[in-house]
């Protein structure tokens, strides 16, 4: 069973293995290849880079930016020649456009729209639990107050 | 009454998006390529890669490019479609044969019958990344002056065909060259 656990363990090493090596002039390249394939979305499987996909696609398009490295292509040079072809949605860090507008600033919309609610509410209750600025009830604590003053006389 | 339509608000409009959320197409991303001119090629033949062929010669001509592989599931579904329409000789249509083996190509060729004008080979998925190519089966509709005005990502379906491909290929085919 001790041996069986630990051979189980081994199992995500060779799921690693399915990435393929590359081999870089300099480290900077090497960096740019790590940065870039952790950045560009696989479209096939939407949710996952094309560092983490097995996906084909992924593969053909880490062949594409090592390829384009070797080249001496820049790193603006390839997010270019990507976003030329799949459009921003390859991008896990889409630009700031029009239309990407609201997917940059709605986290901050809604962000003000709570803390508007909230101070909404705060300022509510402020006002319910003094009584004391309602006419209303002005008169009433009054007369509360007399009651007491006079004690048990009625 | 404040108390109870806050919440029902807030639910509602959140219904509405996630309803709305649900009934989109991930796949349907739209392609940067609307409008641009199709990428340039030169490639193989599937039947004599000796030829090669280039989408040049197709100027001043309306064609579909349609992405394709034997080993691609829907493929086999819209195939019907295609040779329905390559009956109806209304538009050429030329096949990328997109990561397959060139044998399995032929024999699926031969065993449902072949549409294509010519199929080129793309082993190498170079074309397709071209192209923008990601979920094969894909269609582009290209114009006489050889820019692409419409894909479709995703298996043709006669809706399709009949609501956009055709009145669109009419179109495109009344335009000046």
């Amino acid at each position: 069973m001790k041996h069986f656990l630990l051979t189980i363990l081994w199992l995500p090493l060779m799921a690693m293995a399915a990435i393929e090596s590359r081999q870089f002039d300099t480290p900077e390249q090497q960096a740019v290849y790590e940065s870039l394939t952790n950045e560009l979305r696989c479209l096939v499987c939407q949710n996952q880079t094309i560092a983490d996909s097995n996906a084909e696609l992924a593969g053909d398009l880490r062949r594409q930016v090592y390829e384009m490295l070797e080249q001496g292509r820049s790193r603006d040079e390839i997010v270019q020649f990507m976003t030329d072809r799949y459009g921003d949605f390859v991008l896990y860090n889409p630009p700031l456009k029009t239309q990407t507008l609201l997917l940059w600033w709605g986290p901050g919309l809604f962000l003000l729209a709570g803390i508007g609610a909230a101070v909404w509410v705060i300022r509510r209750k402020k006002s319910v639990t003094r009584p004391e600025t309602d006419p209303a009830q002005t008169e009433k604590l009054a007369q509360i107050r007399r009651l007491m003053d006079t004690g048990e006389q009625s | 009454m404040l108390k109870y339509l806050v919440p029902l608000l807030a639910f509602l409009v959140l219904a509405v998006f996630l309803a709305v959320g649900l009934g989109l197409n991930p796949r349907d991303i739209p392609s940067p390529l609307i409008g641009k001119p199709a990428p340039q090629f030169s490639a193989p033949t599937l039947h004599d890669p000796t030829e090669n062929f280039s989408p040049a010669v197709l100027k001043g001509q309306v064609w579909l490019f349609n992405v394709w592989a034997s080993w691609c599931v829907s493929c086999r579904g819209e195939h019907p479609l295609l040779n329905k329409l390559k009956r109806q000789k209304s538009v050429p249509i030329v096949g990328l044969n997109y990561k397959d083996d060139p044998e399995a190509a032929k024999n699926w060729l031969n065993l449902l019958g072949n549409p294509y004008t010519v199929s080129v080979m793309d082993q190498e998925g170079r074309i397709g990344i071209d192209f923008g190519v990601y979920g094969v089966p894909e269609t582009f509709v290209i114009d006489k002056q050889g820019r692409i005005r419409h894909k479709l990502t995703g298996p043709l379906s006669p809706e399709f065909i009949e609501s956009v491909l055709l009145p669109l290929v009419s179109q495109l085919q009344a335009e000046p060259q």
